[in-house]
């Protein structure tokens, strides 16, 4: 079981959180503009990372909040979590 | 005295006896045995039957390794353990054990003719000789298979055991307790660390419970051992862990750990904890888990009576065990060297000591002490039947009833390999050894090919400190003096390559009958990577994992295929270290306690109306309420009747609900849902609509404003959480600019749905401060008030069609609030209903139940909702994915409904239908029933589907293809029921 920190409760144990997938897709302002590629390209494509890998993780079972993380997809090492709105480390 | 027991020695107490059964026989042991020590004593070897060859096997080794003597121990009926190792299973007086796999008895079971037959099982067998005929899979091969499959049975009864679970953190987890683990131990905790130290054994020590003469810091090694112990017994920040195996190196140093509390004693307490599941959170990890002796590969190498020799040393020291009279010793180390001479000290004959290298300098030593020793010899073969006779050598034959093999050392490095460690080849040590560390670990000692008590001990002692210095404690490591250490662990040739002799089987794999032949045929067939050998052959797949099978097995296939060992690599090692029961696994989540239960605040009251119920998700829902001897059928067409002609009741408190409040609350739900809540006055409903980006529907529900800025949004009972985290996710993440705050309240409120043209008049009797006049509160209205006495919410809402209400009450009102309702409406016929009426009746309006007529690819204009869409709003979630081409394509499937040409017919929900009668597999289906119920308010059945282009094709005929033949329907509206709505505005 993975121990993550939440950044705004500290290290907890993997069953209090729940993944989000990758972190820093913003929705478009106004997706009407978008051609059908690019709304498809938001919606569907993902990175796939060998390594350092940016995702959102939420303390579901804690403060509830989202946040982000830097995790290594090869050991499950995280480099560190952060806040929404925070650059990564 | 047991007739094998030494006069003196060892670590039992020779004052307690202890009586025992195995396979009903009864036999006598001492306290501190094991039963594996505790049959031999009293001569026993036959202990077991192979798993493919049912071959007569004994015991092999001494501890957890045990490939061969797995026993059944039964406590009583639902008491029943099988697969245990004997070797670790602790003696208790009374303890009743049986073997396994053989019929009808040990000494003569039938299934050994699989051996004589075994030239159809080689290697791979079931994918060769089950192929044809194709039609005897099922009738023959498969029944037999299942029968042949599987060690052991399990109990017949519920486990009337209890089992624990526990988490811990610590600075220092030590797994193993020999001298480096307690080196570690006494080192970290010197440091101030806080250190757990567990060991799988009733003792800690390891190998110093096996009888050295060594001398640590000038005292005996048993007396050091004892001295360092109440150190750490005594010290509050160290827990010393019995009795209790590491199995599994999870991520971030998180390990589980089985801690057998009850298994050893003889008399156990009714509801005690049996084990004690343990998921420990280490700052720091030192692994001292110890070497494995390992076998050697010749033929007959697996008779009753053939054992590794530290067995054979650990059951002479440890037990007082002689395991033979007369032992002949097949080697390739130094240690069994001295293992003979102890045998011989106690009195065992030595038959002659058969050392396959060219020489050794401990050959001088045993022949001076009158030892034969052939060195550079090869074993041929064994004789013997349900115990050795003899080991055939060249031109000769050694008469012995004990053969005891030493085939180097293989570091127990499970638990590293668990933890996604690198393994590294070692030449010093023959074997491969711990390399980087995934995790913070440290391994220490023979675990990483250091042997030896004095290097050990220095091993363990530096990995203690270095542990604790790493968690921000410092010190230094002790010095620890040995004198006299005379059974240091030696390597040698990995995987010492058999002779070829295709008459007789040399066993690699001893649980899963694999042969050197097996692995030899495997490589000539062309399998090179070990993974593949091992997944064909089924070598170190068996519930030990490998642990004395993978070194020789790697040595074979290299020797085979030319290589060496480090290019051949080596398999994974897979968790558990040792088999972990169900139980201690389950813990407290069995029975009632599997998975929560959520029942609603008026559960009681259809109890004891006889309601029948069913599970929805983790809610239990009442179904039906059946009367006298009515059936599902015949109560669901009454209650229908009930609400279409006069009035009904329902306990609606499952639906989920969404406290949506703040400033920007209305705006929050705009940019979420397909409706428009600008318009929507305070006092108003709307049916809402929720899709997920990619425009496809998600969840459904009524929203209505109880103020500007209030909220109260209800979902589907099972979509209650994932709709809150839906909301939660853009409002957290996208939307941060908004102000408005999301609760649950779903278990806050008991809702009490009151529908049925007599609903008013009902709740006229029930409620005050509420204008019920339909102008004052219309359909998809809401009003604050109170109903029999308590603050209530009242929504007039229909998923009946008929005119109705949904009481609010807060939750603890419930019960008192349906009574009241049902008193009120006595009178007037109220009948309560459950969720399979609720289901006709939506299904009569052609109300959808999203992930029932929806499958997570409809739209809301295939569910025939596009009016719900608020067409002025530039964008909400999953708008431009609905505005795609291909989502307005009009030959998607739309929703319809269906007539059967025989009303009499209910179609099966899931039937797919077809445009033509009498096609033939295979064929394209059109669409799909999604919903069918016999309609009591209409007279026929009704079926709800997904149909291509179903709106075009009202009024068509289509088919259900069914085993018995076509049913023809008729394509109609979606809605049977009082198309025009005059009900609902009643």
């Amino acid at each position: 079981m993975l121990l993550i920190h939440c950044p705004y409760c500290g290290d907890r144990p993997e069953i209090e959180f729940s993944y989000g997938g990758q972190a820093h897709l913003a929705r478009p302002a106004s997706p009407a503009t978008l051609s059908d590629e690019e709304w498809a390209a938001y919606l569907y494509l993902r990175k796939n990372p060998r390594g350092l890998h940016a995702e959102r993780w939420r303390h579901l079972r804690g403060c509830g909040r989202f946040f982000n993380a830097l995790r290594d997809t090869t050991n499950d090492r995280f480099a560190g979590t952060y806040k929404v709105g925070e650059a990564p480390p | 005295m047991n007739a094998h027991r030494t006069a003196s020695g060892g670590r039992v107490d020779r004052g307690q006896k202890l009586r025992f059964t195995f396979d009903g026989a009864p036999f006598e042991g001492l306290a501190g045995d094991t039963l594996a020590s505790a049959l031999l004593a009293n001569g026993v070897h036959l202990v077991a039957r192979s798993f493919k060859y049912h071959r007569p096997r004994g015991i092999l080794t001494a501890g957890a390794e045990e490939p061969n003597a797995l026993v059944t121990v039964r406590r009583d009926a639902a008491r029943v353990t099988p697969n245990l190792r004997a070797t670790q299973v602790e003696l208790y007086e009374g303890l009743a054990a049986e073997s396994q796999n053989r019929w009808p008895s040990l000494a003569f079971d039938l299934g050994r003719a699989n051996d004589f037959l075994s030239p159809l099982f080689p290697a791979g067998f079931y994918y060769k000789t089950f192929m044809w005929p194709r039609a005897a899979w099922a009738a023959l091969y498969e029944p037999l298979i299942r029968r042949a499959a599987g060690l052991g049975r399990t109990p017949t009864e519920p486990d009337p055991d209890g089992y624990a679970q526990c988490y811990a953190h610590c600075d220092v987890l030590v797994v193993g307790a020999g001298p480096a683990g307690i080196a570690a131990s006494v080192a970290a905790a010197e440091c101030g660390a806080r250190v757990v130290l567990c060991d799988e054994q009733a003792e800690a020590g390891g190998s110093l419970l096996d009888g050295t003469a060594a001398t640590i810091d000038g005292e005996t090694a048993d007396a050091w051992r004892a001295w360092c112990l109440s150190e750490l017994a005594g010290n509050p920040r160290v827990r010393l862990l019995p009795r209790t195996t590491a199995f599994g190196y999870f991520p971030h140093n998180n390990i589980g750990l089985v801690e057998r509390i009850t298994d050893h004693l003889a008399q156990v307490a009714p509801g005690a904890v049996r084990e004690r599941l343990w998921q420990l959170r280490a700052r720091e990890v030192v692994l001292a888990t110890g070497a494995i002796e390992q076998p050697l590969v010749f033929p007959g190498n697996d008779r009753p009576g053939i054992m590794l020799a530290s067995a054979a040393h650990t059951y002479l020291h440890r037990y007082g065990v002689r395991a033979g009279t007369r032992a002949a010793i097949v080697t390739a180390t130094d240690n069994a060297y001295r293992t003979a001479l102890d045998l011989r000290a106690a009195g065992v004959e030595i038959s002659a000591i058969v050392d396959q290298r060219p020489g050794s300098p401990m050959a001088d030593a045993a022949r001076q002490a009158g030892i034969e020793v052939l060195c550079g010899a090869t074993v041929a073969g064994t004789r013997g039947k349900l115990r050795v006779s003899g080991v055939e050598l060249e031109g000769r034959t050694l008469a012995c009833d004990l053969v005891l093999m030493s085939g180097g050392w293989a570091p127990s490095v499970h638990l590293f390999s668990q933890s996604r460690g690198r393994l590294a080849w070692s030449d010093a040590a023959r074997a491969f050894v711990p390399s980087a560390s995934a995790e913070r670990e440290r391994s220490a000692g023979a675990c990483r090919g250091v042997y030896g008590l004095a290097e050990a001990l220095a091993d363990g002692a530096a990995a203690g400190v270095a542990a604790a210095t790493a968690c921000g404690h410092a010190g230094k490591a002790p010095h620890m003096a040995v004198t006299g250490d005379e059974h240091a662990a030696h390597a040698a040739p990995a995987g010492a390559s058999p002779r070829a002799n295709p008459g007789k089987k040399a066993f690699v794999d001893f649980q899963n009958d694999v042969t050197a032949r097996d692995l030899l045929l495997a490589a000539q067939e062309g399998f090179r990577s070990i993974e593949h050998v091992k997944r064909y052959t089924t070598v170190g797949m068996a519930t030990d994992q490998g642990k004395t099978s993978n070194l020789n097995a790697l040595g074979i296939v290299a020797g085979r295929t030319g290589k060496q060992i480090p290019e051949v690599g080596h398999t994974t090692f897979r968790m558990p270290y040792t088999p972990v029961s169900f139980g201690s696994l389950a813990g407290l989540a069995r029975g009632d306690l599997f998975d929560p239960l959520r029942t609603t605040p008026m559960h009681e009251a259809a109890v004891a109306r006889g309601a029948v119920f069913e599970d929805v998700g983790q809610w239990r829902r009442a179904r039906y309420f059946p009367q006298g001897s009515e059936d599902m059928d015949a109560a669901v067409a009454r209650e229908c009747r009930a609400v279409r002609s006069a009035c009904g009741v329902f306990d609606a408190s499952t639906l989920g609900k969404i406290a949506v409040i703040g400033p920007d609350a209305a705006e929050f739900l705009n940019r979420l849902y397909v409706n428009d809540f600008s318009g929507l006055a305070p006092g108003r409903a709307r049916y809402g609509i929720l899709l997920r980006e990619d425009g496809f529907i998600y969840d459904d529900g009524v929203i209505a404003r109880l103020a500007p800025g209030r909220f109260h949004v209800t979902t589907t009972t099972g979509g209650a959480a994932r709709v809150l985290a839906m909301m939660e996710d853009y409002r957290q993440t996208e939307w941060n600019d908004l102000e408005v705050w999301l609760t649950s309240v779903t278990e806050q409120w008991a809702v009490i749905a009151v529908q049925g043209p007599l609903a008013r008049e009902v709740i006229e009797r029930v409620a005050a401060g509420i204008d019920l006049a339909p102008v004052a509160l219309p359909h998809m209205a809401v009003a604050e008030g109170s109903v029999a006495g308590v603050p209530a919410l009242v929504f007039r809402v229909s998923f009946t069609g008929e005119l109705g209400y949904e009481i609010n009450v807060p939750a603890r009102h419930g019960r008192a609030a349906w009574d009241a309702v049902c008193e009120a409406g006595g009178s007037l016929g109220i009948t309560p209903y459950g969720t399979e009426t609720m289901h006709v009746l939506r299904a009569e309006k052609g109300y959808i139940i999203v992930g029932q007529d929806t499958d997570g690819t409809a739209t809301p204009d295939d569910a025939g909702l596009s009016w719900a869409i608020g067409r002025k709003k530039p964008d909400f979630v999953g708008k431009r994915s609905i505005e795609r081409a291909t989502m307005k394509d009009p030959a998607r499937k739309q929703l319809i409904g269906l007539r059967t040409q025989d009303p009499a017919v209910v179609l099966e929900e899931g039937a797919q239908l077809v445009d033509a009668p009498g096609l033939k597999p295979p064929m394209k289906p059109i669409g799909h029933v999604s919903s069918s119920y016999r309609s009591a308010a209409l007279g026929y059945s009704i079926a709800l589907a997904m149909v291509a282009g179903g709106r075009a094709r009202i009024g068509q005929t289509l088919y259900v293809p069914m085993p018995a033949g076509d049913i023809a329907v008729t394509v109609t509206s979606p809605v049977f029921h009082d198309p025009e709505g005059a009900r609902l505005h009643g």
